[in-house]
């Protein structure tokens, strides 16, 4: 009896918390996933009277050139700008700036961090006045002779990933700066004594020491970057063509500009789906050998 | 820890999910004492914010009591189109009077959103006014009328007499082919390599306008069309051809660049900058274009009557009947679900009345559909263009009036866009063209062009 009643008390403050999860967050997670076996659309006869059609937009899914591609450009955006850009800039100036003197890491880590803070959509604006083929970095390029190309048109998956590094590493950094303060000074001063180099303590003490927070970190930038819309939305509209159409773009184009909204919420459950894939890599790559 | 892990994909790709899920309908919420009036405002497009402020002020002074809430959408006209689509879906959204482009009508009567006038219009003593294409431009597949037209249009050439008189192109130029009319391109071209010879709108971010006034004023030149005794067409030469030429513009640096071509606000630029600038030498457009340059337009520039010519789009070897056009146009409907349709129907009937359809005709330079406007010296005199245009009404064509028109023109902007771009060649795309349209109507509805 007071084992039940200590497990009510315990449950009761968790409640709300609870109720406004599944309201709001698992609520149109499994709407979502209703949609897509249906052909829900915003006109036609579809949008009055929505009907159940089974598999029939995942078949298109797979059966539509489009979508492939996108599910590629997905892949390689979230590996190159999350995975790999974000995670080694951010762990490369986190141990820099440890070492750097005062004014060096309070400006670096100001210029860092200020990508972050900024709205996305600034972020956006930014990045596309940049790679713009008029923007800063021809005029910069030009200014040395250099006639640049026109980024966001020849190399759209480039241009959008660095302007993702650019505005994700502060995440990062920061993560790893606290990360890589924990870690105690006595095991890499041991390591030194014992005639380790820099690149064999950080491989070999370093990086297990701090192994949590990389799979934490991993998980959150990679989850971030599969949703990023906003970015490459202004700076590209996924275009041309369909070259830069990651997954989040393909969804609302099909979605809201072609009016197909059973097809667009088919779309967002196969990123559900990829997000659940990384999610159980990394929960089993760098699952912890002792806890 | 590890099942708080695992939440974080699901709740992450939820929040993506959720914009997708979250149109279902909401509650009931507007009154039957406000009129919601929604309507496009977008870049050079003011005439219709401009018309609808005045008629809220003539009819809250007529209808003391009613209050007239005006909701300008600022988008491009696809996002219209989603946007107006998603107010719809909700009753407490949901406008009582809204600015509607035909091709949207058939479509969305059968989504439900469009409530029919034919009990208002009987009674309407103005209603005998309007021509005969412009009632059935607003007609749903049930045969009533859902929408009542605000005017039409017709679309052809403009172009910079300056930019063709310095490429030794004469002041009437009039081209007979679409040889023609690029080797003009190419002359201006030669003559000037800064200025961009020629333009058509391609691509998905220009929407209907790259289908209507650039893919269809081609395809409806060959002797093919998108639609035929009911079914659709496929594999036609034609779709092939009009995908040739938007070929050749664009990779001879004939059209501005692909990249230009892309940003959603070229038609602004062409518009406002381009033509008055001497930036652009032959530009396919409407007949509503020199609405920008009026003084009530946007970018007003006195001498454009004198700068500007205009010829008919040629057919594609100048077969007949030697010229092309394409008609389309837009109205105001009522919203199903407004609780106060008497007082809907008196503020269409209000904005479109003889005054207000003239002033809105002139101000956006539309071709008038109401007979005692379309008589008025005021409504003739005041562009020289609108006999040009007029015109062309005899040799125009109407796009296929079916409720499946719009997702069929989604399909067309992807093949522009690939073809302009270069990832595909026009045969390809035309392919996929035909692929996606059997996906949408069915087998049964196409028919080999």
């Amino acid at each position: 009896m007071a084992v039940t009643s200590r497990r009510v008390a315990r449950v009761v403050p968790l409640a709300p918390a609870v109720v406004l999860l599944a309201l709001f967050m698992l609520g149109p997670v499994v709407w979502s996933f209703y949609g897509s076996f249906t052909n829900a659309a915003l006109t036609g006869p579809a949008a009055l009277n929505p009907e159940w059609i089974g598999f029939d937009n995942y078949v298109a899914l797979v059966g539509d050139p489009d979508f492939p591609k996108s599910l590629w450009l997905t892949v390689v955006f979230v590996f190159l700008s999350a995975v790999v850009g974000q995670n080694v800039m951010g762990i490369a100036l986190a141990g820099l700036l440890r070492s750097a003197v005062k004014p060096v890491r309070s400006i670096a880590s100001t210029v860092v961090v200020a990508a972050w803070v900024l709205p996305e959509i600034v972020a956006a604006f930014a990045a596309y006045a940049f790679f713009h083929s008029e923007g800063t970095l021809n005029t910069l390029l030009a200014g040395i002779g250099v006639t640049g190309p026109d980024w966001l048109y020849s190399t759209p998956m480039l241009a959008v990933i660095l302007a993702n590094i650019w505005r994700g590493t502060a995440f990062s950094m920061m993560v790893y700066s606290a990360a890589l303060a924990e870690v105690p000074p006595e095991l890499t001063e041991a390591a030194q004594l014992d005639g380790a180099n820099g690149l064999q303590r950080l491989t070999w003490v370093t990086l297990p020491v701090i192994r949590r927070s990389i799979s934490t970190n991993l998980m959150l930038t990679t989850l971030q970057t599969l949703s990023v819309f906003t970015l490459i939305y202004v700076m590209t509209g996924g275009g041309p063509g369909t070259d830069s159409s990651t997954l989040p773009i393909l969804a609302y184009q099909e979605a809201f500009k072609f009016a197909q909204v059973g097809y667009g919420t088919a779309i967002a459950t196969v990123m559900i789906v990829v997000g659940g894939i990384f999610s159980v890599i990394y929960i089993r790559a760098l699952r912890p050998e002792v806890d | 820890m590890r099942t708080a892990r695992f939440l974080i994909a699901p709740v992450t790709a939820a929040a993506v999910a959720l914009s997708l899920g979250a149109c279902g309908s909401g509650g009931g919420g507007s009154d039957d004492s406000t009129i919601k009036v929604a309507y496009q405002k977008f870049g050079n497009f003011t005439q219709a914010d401009e018309l609808f402020k005045d008629v809220k002020a003539d009819f809250e002074e007529a209808n003391p009591g009613i209050t007239v809430e005006l909701v300008p959408i600022e988008a491009q006209q696809n996002d219209y189109f989603t946007k107006l689509a998603l107010m719809n879906r909700s009753p407490s959204t949901a406008p009582d009077v809204m600015y509607e482009d035909t091709y949207m009508i058939k479509s969305d009567v059968e989504a439900g959103y469009l409530a029919p006038l034919d009990d208002y219009l009987a009674e309407w003593d103005e209603w005998d006014q309007f021509v005969d294409s412009a009632k059935e431009a607003g007609a749903g597949d049930d045969g009533k009328t859902y929408g009542v037209s605000m005017g039409t249009d017709t679309r052809g050439l403009w172009f910079n007499k300056d930019v063709l008189a310095k490429a030794g192109l004469p002041e009437d130029w009039a081209p007979t082919s679409w040889d023609d009319l690029l080797e003009a391109a190419r002359t201006i071209k030669e003559s000037d390599p800064d200025v961009v010879p020629f333009n058509m709108y391609s691509g998905k971010p220009q929407g209907e306008a790259a289908v209507m006034q650039g893919f269809e004023m081609l395809l409806y030149g060959t002797g093919d069309t998108l639609y035929e005794d009911g079914k659709w067409v496929t594999g036609s030469q034609g779709f092939v051809d009009a995908l040739g030429f938007v070929q050749t513009v664009f990779t001879e640096g004939l059209a501005p660049t692909p990249q230009q071509a892309l940003d959603t606000n070229i038609g602004n630029t062409v518009q406002a900058e381009w033509l008055p600038e001497g930036k652009v030498g032959i530009a396919l457009d409407g007949s509503w274009v020199a609405g920008n340059w009026l003084e009530s337009g946007v970018a007003p520039w006195p001498e454009w009557s004198e700068k500007m010519g205009t010829a008919p789009m040629p057919t594609q070897d100048g077969q007949d009947p030697g010229a092309v056009s394409m008609s389309g146009g837009w109205t105001l409907a009522m919203g199903s679900g407004s609780k106060n349709p008497d007082a809907a129907f008196e503020f269409i009937s209000m904005a479109l009345n003889r005054e207000n359809s003239l002033w809105f005709d002139v101000a956006n330079s539309q071709i008038a559909v109401r007979t005692d406007v379309a008589e008025d010296p005021e409504y003739t005199a005041t562009n020289p263009t609108t006999e040009f245009f007029t015109g062309l009404v005899d040799v125009t064509n109407f796009r296929p009036a079916t409720s499946d028109y719009p997702k069929v023109s989604n399909e067309i902007m992807v093949a522009m866009e690939a073809v302009m771009t270069g990832q595909q060649t026009p045969e390809e795309a035309a392919a996929a063209y035909d692929e996606a349209v059997v996906g949408i109507v069915g087998e049964e509805n196409t028919v080999q062009g």
